[in-house]
């Protein structure tokens, strides 16, 4: 064929429009933007959804739960030690579940001792009807008074140093607020001869040795305690305006100690309350939602101030990750080569030393606080794994056309790095960023639990210290271990829920896959 | 032959890896002072303090690191142990071959349990996807994965071990690892250690094989003639089960440095527990030496996953061009 066959005449060429401008036909539909769409499909999956809306919860109460409560982390009231959660709101509907009180069963003489508790404060110790149950231990039928103890109540009195100042401004709360503070003192000589029962201010009733050097409560005629108190012989300079048994004359209201001080008894609760209210600390009387530990710190609080510390610091080591790898990543990614070489193998050297033993040799060579020990080791060991998915995702964009059009167009480096291939990367740094989060408060947790990092300072606790206390206590009292390990627990299965719901939904391939 | 070619480079690598990070650590442990104040005075004290001299203790640290060495392959001597009380003066080495048993013996039985059962579930709730069982499995496998091992060590603890009493709270004091008391005794912390495999495995084994299951081979295979559950046994479990083994075999290799965590729980006489001492106790020699091992454990672990992955399934051979 020739190529005059084809030729057609000038006059055949018609315009197809004369406008002004061509256009293509208008979408109808709205374009989608890459965050848009990761939201629409982070929305459909409800698992994610709703693990989200805890871990907003668990981050609230780790910054507002602090604030709720009169109680700080340097609090400690060993009086108060051991005493069990309480919701004011089931104490008070009398539902026998989370009210403070503790389900116990124990023989004739420590129940007599509670009951005793008891009629002293004239507060409820007993919660519920003791019930006889027959136990056989040892091959030996016992019978056991199971009942529901009030932890709180069951403090009792007790005895406390006070000055000749302070006691003066103790009887003077008494006689203001007519309110019974300061009990009337036992007799010396009639207080318990067992040891471990001398100081015992709750025991102001009659005793005697028993066997195995144990007490034995003595009743009169009628079944009721013996008091001892101490018959008044002026030695207090004190007469208490609140009527004991209608007269206040009848007993000594505390006993001379050297140094111009008094021992005085007290009714615990009472005294807690004056005391409070003399520091003006907000406390007003002993009640404790996650009840107490060991040496009587709250739980709440340092669970709340725990958790407070371990997501600042997951944050910050996350995003110090996050700035340092991706910038580490981009350069070797866009350089490769001989750069990327070296920088590779200094990555393989750093991941693979264990943790342990980072955090041990940093330890031993630096004196300084556990917190920026934790912190560098993290940053260390941590920051590759960002480096890594950074450089792949480099690999991956930077031999695509538009970046050669950036080039040709003369585009520097920097800004074909941060500006045309690193946004690619952006979706898969979230997700991993996140999911560093529970990873640093796992291994913080563990750390603090096996006592190789100590957090715990002033008014510093964390997580993992609050569930070692609770192990040692674990088959006693095991509320002490039970809401950190909730805590943690539920934060951990949110943040796998939430992260995986996060990857789909930066996963540009799973578009449109559900509808 | 490029196999093996490729092998050798990997072995070098790690073992560069590994002298770089060791003779580190070596050099950073021997800057600080030997520790011998919690010795006290007196001819035990005389003693450790002859014992470290005789080591070399106080020479210039290039010359400190030859005669370690030198110690450790000529003697098998790894120095002695100064801060703990129970070992002062015992060397390291024996010390930790007394410990390794309790270890080794509760990372095996609760990989003899983690292995079936976690591909068992796995296989199973592939196989009924999207029906009660696969959610029920999935559910339970995310929180096992999620739930940290303490919580649920404590929980086994506190229902099985001390409200319904049915095994003892800790392991059994000696050396008779093999009889059934024994065996009783070591059985929470196997579970507690096993909870966590399982869900691993099972998690696993389901994204495998379904997978698999909806690749186009299986649609031969089924038009070929074969019944279902033969080409699911034939073709689909045999190629699912490609990168499942090499993690097993990681597995088995890294039961050796065992769980902190779990050993301080259940008062297991381990190598985790020794480790965990020494640390807080400052014990130097005992340091370098257990970090040695776990370091040297957990390369040799991931080497060795990466390397079955090229042994088992051809098609992947990592270093091929």
């Amino acid at each position: 064929m020739k190529a005059q066959d084809y030729k057609i005449s000038a006059e055949k060429f018609v315009f197809h429009s004369t406008g002004d401008n061509l256009h293509d036909s208008k979408l109808e539909t709205k374009p989608v933007s890459y965050l848009r769409d990761a939201l629409h499909r982070f929305t459909r999956n409800k698992a994610s959804i709703v693990a989200a809306v805890i871990i907003a919860v668990l981050i609230l109460f780790a910054l507002i739960g602090p604030v709720l409560t009169p109680y700080t982390v340097a609090y400690e009231d060993v009086n108060y030690a051991f005493v069990l959660p309480k919701l004011e709101l089931f104490r008070n509907l009398g539902i026998h579940f989370w009210d403070g009180g503790q389900t116990k069963e124990v023989n004739k003489i420590t129940f007599d001792q509670y009951k005793a508790i008891e009629e002293e404060i004239g507060r409820e110790v007993i919660m519920t009807e003791p019930k006889i149950v027959k136990r056989e231990y040892m091959g030996k039928t016992s019978e056991l008074y199971s009942f529901r103890l009030d932890t709180y109540n069951a403090v009792g009195a007790k005895y406390v140093l006070l000055t000749n100042e302070k006691y003066l401004e103790l009887q003077k709360y008494q006689d203001e607020h007519n309110i019974q503070v300061i009990l009337p003192i036992t007799d010396p000589k009639l207080r318990p001869e067992a040891e471990q029962e001398k100081n015992n201010a709750n025991i102001w009733y009659k005793t005697e040795l028993g066997g195995g050097r144990k007490i034995q409560i003595v009743f009169d005629e009628n079944g009721d305690f013996i008091p001892i108190y101490k018959a008044n012989d002026g030695t207090d300079n004190y007469t208490s305006k609140m009527l004991w048994e209608g007269d206040s004359k009848l007993y000594n209201y505390a006993e001379p100690m050297s140094g111009n001080s008094w021992n005085v008894r007290v009714d615990y609760r009472e005294y807690y309350t004056y005391i409070h209210l003399k520091t003006g600390d907000g406390i007003k009387e002993p009640s404790f939602i996650f009840g107490t530990n060991n040496a009587g710190k709250d739980i709440f609080v340092g669970l709340a101030s725990g958790a407070r510390f371990s997501f600042l610091l997951a944050i910050i080591v996350a995003s110090v990750n996050l700035f340092v790898g991706a910038i580490y990543g981009s350069i070797e990614g866009y350089y490769g080569g001989k750069i990327d070489l070296v920088m590779e193998r200094i990555i393989d050297l750093l991941s693979a030393i264990p943790f342990m033993i980072v955090i041990t040799l940093l330890k031993y060579h630096f004196s300084v606080s556990h917190v920026l020990i934790l912190f560098i080791s993290f940053f260390l060991t941590g920051w590759t794994s960002m480096a890594g998915r950074t450089r792949m995702q480099f690999y991956r964009f930077k031999n695509q056309e538009y970046v050669l059009v950036a080039r040709t167009l003369g585009a520097k480096d920097s800004r074909i790095m941060f500006k045309h291939i690193f946004p690619n990367a952006i979706g898969t740094l979230i997700t991993s960023c996140v999911l560093v989060i529970p990873g640093v408060i796992f291994s913080e947790t563990s750390l603090s639990y096996l006592g190789i990092i100590n957090l715990n300072s002033g008014n510093l606790t964390s997580v993992g210290t609050l569930l070692s206390t609770g192990q040692n206590y674990l088959f006693t009292y095991p509320h002490m271990i039970v809401f950190p390990a909730v805590f943690i627990s539920l934060l951990m299965l949110c943040f796998n829920l939430f992260g995986n719901g996060l990857r789909d939904a930066f996963n540009p391939s799973l578009r449109g896959t559900e509808e | 032959m490029y196999m093996f070619k490729y092998i050798c480079k990997r072995v070098a690598l790690m073992l560069t890896t590994f002298i770089i990070i060791f003779v580190t650590c070596f050099v950073l442990i021997k800057l600080l002072p030997v520790d011998t104040t919690s010795v006290g005075v007196g001819e035990d004290a005389s003693k450790i303090i002859a014992q470290l001299e005789s080591r070399g203790y106080t020479k210039p640290i290039p010359e400190q690191f030859v005669l370690y060495l030198r110690r450790i392959f000529i003697d098998g001597d790894f120095g002695i142990g100064v801060n703990m009380p129970e070992y002062r003066g015992q060397p390291v080495w024996d010390v930790f071959i007394e410990k390794l048993p309790p270890t080794i013996l509760i990372n095996i039985y609760s990989s003899l349990l983690a292995v079936p059962l976690g591909i068992a579930l796995g296989i199973l709730a592939a196989l009924k996807k999207n029906k009660w069982q696969d959610h029920t499995i999935s559910t339970t496998v995310m929180v096992f994965i999620s739930v940290p091992s303490f919580v649920y060590a404590s929980l086994l603890l506190f229902i099985v071990c001390f409200k319904l009493n049915l095994l003892p709270k800790a392991m059994n004091a000696g050396f008779d690892y093999f009889s059934w008391s024994m065996f009783k005794s070591m059985l929470p912390a196997v579970f507690s250690l096993s909870f966590g495999s399982i869900a691993g495995y099972a998690r696993y084994t389901r994204a495998e094989l379904t997978e698999v299951l909806t690749s186009e081979f299986m649609l031969l295979a089924r038009t070929k003639g074969l019944t279902k559950s033969q080409a699911t046994v034939r073709h689909a479990l045999r190629n699912s089960m490609v990168p499942i083994f090499p993690s097993i075999i990681g597995e088995f290799i890294s039961v050796l440095s065992g769980s902190l965590i779990i050993e301080k729980i259940f008062s297991i006489p381990g190598v985790g527990g020794l480790y965990l001492t020494a640390i807080t106790a400052k014990d130097y020699d005992f340091f370098m030496m257990l970090s040695g091992f776990y370091l040297l454990v957990s390369l040799v672990a991931g080497l060795v996953i990466d390397l079955s992955y090229g042994i088992i399934d051809p098609r992947i051979r990592m270093g091929a061009k």
